[in-house]
């Protein structure tokens, strides 16, 4: 039997995905001798073209991270789509937008105007922002178009599994290459590397009952590293998002900030969120309970840091 | 001629208060706009946040919470609950660019049928002259 042929790509991210996969180390060689890496941008150089004169379903399992923010992004998920037998969407940003959705909130004009003309160090005095075709001497020279909303990989391609995480934490990964290596395939759309409880069943900081009368966000406060952050009234994204990671964040005493995504069953994340913090709440009056509902500061980036694309609204109205 | 906007208004109505005072507006022979889609539940502490969302990302031009008031909820404080929740949902929504008028929780008591019908009434009015809110539309226009 041949070995498994097996494809990395990256589009719209930072590429943590891809060095989590470097981060399995020498776990990494003795893989090597089970299956047959195709394609690599982190590691290995492999063009665009290689990718094309394959023949559809010539690779057995694609792990696609990032985005869909531009064509070329969007171009890419058609080509692994048609090449792959398995499409995993690997990551936050594949999964459900990620940081990069965060972009969402604005519009393509603002971004742009933000970018190459706002920004105290932009040095743009003829207000140039990207074409996607320009005319030089040479010939026509074309870069990808932006799009105005960015998308998870499921919004414009088919994704056969998810594996969620900013970035996937390393002993996750290792499980989930096992279980498609194994040949003993979940069934489609299946959530691999993650538990089907909520973080907080495995976050060792002890929880009472306790409510809260303020909210401080991470940089006022030290918090008290045994007991729950949520409690201390620091937003813990824990209740909504789904075990699997270790709880690793909570280990260095900083909230958990939602990168595993939604439980089991539930279809908006900061919807989850918002009901589980406004349940600690410790106010009665309409008054009291709007100042701390107004202390939250950035609602759409706290309750959907990593998940703004996948939520029911997806992005802020122009 | 253009057509007259009519808003799609989704109602969240607690069974014991809103709902009946719905039902009392309605056997009262009260008039009021028929734009309201009441859907009765239980207490407005089971109106999830996700609720909202998905009428509104669904097609609905407004969403109205309605409840006891306050000190009178069935269940002892589920309406404060709701309040809690909505205050954020609120902020949340005003981020999201969704004008305020479009998701309201009002306090309608059984006994209240003048009352519900004059909440839906000040509500359609106002969603009509923000016009159609359209989400489905704007997720079509993702790529431009």
């Amino acid at each position: 039997m041949t070995s498994p042929k097996i494809a990395f790509n990256w589009a719209s991210s930072c590429g943590g995905c891809e060095i989590a996969v470097l981060e399995l180390g020498t776990k990494l060689v003795e893989l090597k001798d089970k299956i047959d890496i195709v394609f690599w941008p982190v590691a290995l150089d492999f063009k665009y073209s290689d990718l094309e004169s394959m023949p559809d379903k010539n690779i057995d399992v694609t792990f696609f991270n990032g985005a869909i923010q531009n064509s070329e992004n969007e171009h890419l998920a058609q080509l692994f789509r048609a090449k792959s037998k398995l499409l995993v969407a690997f990551g936050a940003c594949a999964y459900m937008g990620g940081i990069p959705a965060l972009a969402n909130t604005k519009s393509k004009q603002q971004i742009f105007n933000s970018s190459y003309k706002e920004t105290p160090t932009t040095d743009n005095p003829q207000n140039i922002t990207p074409q996607t075709k320009f005319i030089v001497p040479e010939g026509e020279l074309t870069i990808p178009k932006f799009y105005n909303t960015v998308k998870t990989l499921d919004q414009v391609v088919d994704v056969d599994y998810y594996v969620p995480g900013c970035p996937p934490v390393g002993s996750q990964i290792e499980k989930v290459v096992g279980t498609i290596l194994s040949g003993e395939l979940p069934p489609k759309g299946a959530i691999l590397g993650a538990s089907d409880k909520s973080l907080c069943h495995e976050c060792k900081l002890e929880k009472t009952d306790r409510k809260v009368s303020k909210l401080v966000r991470t940089y006022e406060t030290i918090p008290d590293p045994k007991r729950c952050l949520l409690e201390q009234g620091i937003i813990c994204m824990g209740p909504a998002t789904r075990g699997g990671c270790g709880a690793i964040c909570l280990d260095a005493n900083s909230p958990c900030r939602g990168c595993y995504g939604p439980l089991p069953n539930v279809i908006d994340q900061g919807a989850k969120m918002l009901s589980a913090l406004a349940s600690v709440f410790d106010a009665e009056s309409e008054e009291d309970i709007r100042k701390l509902a107004d202390s939250v500061v950035d609602p759409i980036g706290t309750f959907y840091r990593f998940g703004l694309a996948r939520s029911l609204l997806r992005r802020t109205k122009e | 001629m253009q057509e007259k906007f009519e808003p799609k208004i989704v109602g969240f109505l607690c069974r014991w208060c809103a709902y009946t005072g719905a039902d009392l507006a309605g056997t009262s022979r009260i008039k009021y706009p028929p734009n309201i889609n009441p859907i009765r539940v239980n207490c407005t502490g089971r109106v999830d946040p996700t609720l909202v969302l998905k009428a509104l990302a669904s097609g609905a031009d407004g969403v109205l919470i309605g409840g006891c008031h306050p000190g009178d909820c069935h269940y002892t404080n589920g309406n404060i609950k709701t309040l809690r929740r909505f205050k954020l949902l609120q902020n949340m929504l005003d981020q999201f660019g969704i004008e305020k008028e479009r998701v309201r929780l009002e306090w309608v008591s059984a006994s209240e049928g003048e009352r519900y019908a004059r909440v839906v009434e000040s509500m359609t009015e106002e969603i009509r002259n923000l016009g159609p809110l359209n989400w489905k539309r704007k997720e079509m226009e993702v790529i431009a």
